[in-house]
């Protein structure tokens, strides 16, 4: 398993860059993993996302898909894909430190 | 890391329900992680972006023995409606969205839909047949632009 620096802390990835243990993510690491997945700044409404991701990964255990996350999290599809271009519930997983959302719609 | 697709272009071809739902789910897909995806829409498959029919789109009962339904009981009257009921409330169960509303996602994502212009052609449709998401009729000569540089799809 591959280690990442974020912040001064080392947390284990997998290969696509997802981290192993959730319980290692902290908030400062957000805009650095950001900045990896190309968008420079995370807006208040970036945020909104990353923070639902959290909550619904913590509640469920497993994270949202897009479009759970546009029916749920008070962001529309089009938005999401705005803040989000690679990919919403896959990009904001990342930068929210948890598994990457399984599903298939 | 092994290569990734960056594009997708997806050719949906038959009106069933069976028919249309799986190039949905692949363009929505796409989007999800990440690739550019356009949805072209060719004969039957227009319904799936036709104002009047989207909402109406059928689980075919007749010829399909995945159904594991004999050929005469599909064909009674009203046998199609029925099955077709039964599979939107189970994918309902499952939150997979109606046709027309999945469409409509989907070109939220940033996916491009186009109809061919020889279906329209066949079939007597315009633009203002179609729904608001539909981008463009297009000419297949067109589809293979949009196309080039990733992998067509055809369902």
């Amino acid at each position: 398993m591959p280690t990442i620096t974020y912040a001064g802390t080392a947390v284990t990835v997998n290969e696509e860059g997802f981290f192993d243990d959730p319980g290692q993510w902290r908030a400062e690491m957000a805009p650095l993993i950001a900045r990896q997945e190309g968008i420079d700044e995370l807006s208040e409404r970036h945020w909104q996302v990353i923070k639902f991701m959290r909550h619904a990964y913590e509640e469920k255990g497993t994270g949202p898909t897009v479009r759970v996350l546009g029916k749920t999290s008070g962001v529309s599809v089009k938005e999401l894909y705005q803040l989000f271009p690679k990919g919403p519930a896959k990009v904001a997983a990342k930068i929210a430190g948890i598994p990457k959302p399984r599903g298939c719609i | 890391m092994a290569a990734k697709i960056e594009k997708v272009s997806i050719i949906i071809s038959k009106g069933s329900l069976e028919g249309v739902y799986p190039g949905l789910i692949m363009a929505n897909g796409a989007r999800a992680e990440g690739m550019e995806a356009n949805l072209f829409f060719t004969f039957f498959g227009l319904d799936a972006v036709h104002r009047a029919r989207h909402e109406h789109i059928k689980l075919a009962t007749v010829g399909n023995p995945g159904l594991h339904l004999a050929t005469w009981a599909g064909g009674l009257p009203g046998v199609s409606s029925v099955m077709t009921h039964y599979m939107t409330r189970k994918m309902d169960q499952l939150d997979i969205p109606s046709i027309p509303e999945f469409v409509e996602m989907i070109a939220d994502t940033g996916a491009g839909l186009y109809a061919c212009k020889a279906s329209a052609d066949l079939f007597g449709l315009t633009q203002a047949d179609l729904i608001d998401q539909v981008k463009d009729i297009i000419t297949v000569g067109e589809f293979y632009d949009l196309a080039a540089g990733g992998q067509i799809i055809f369902t």
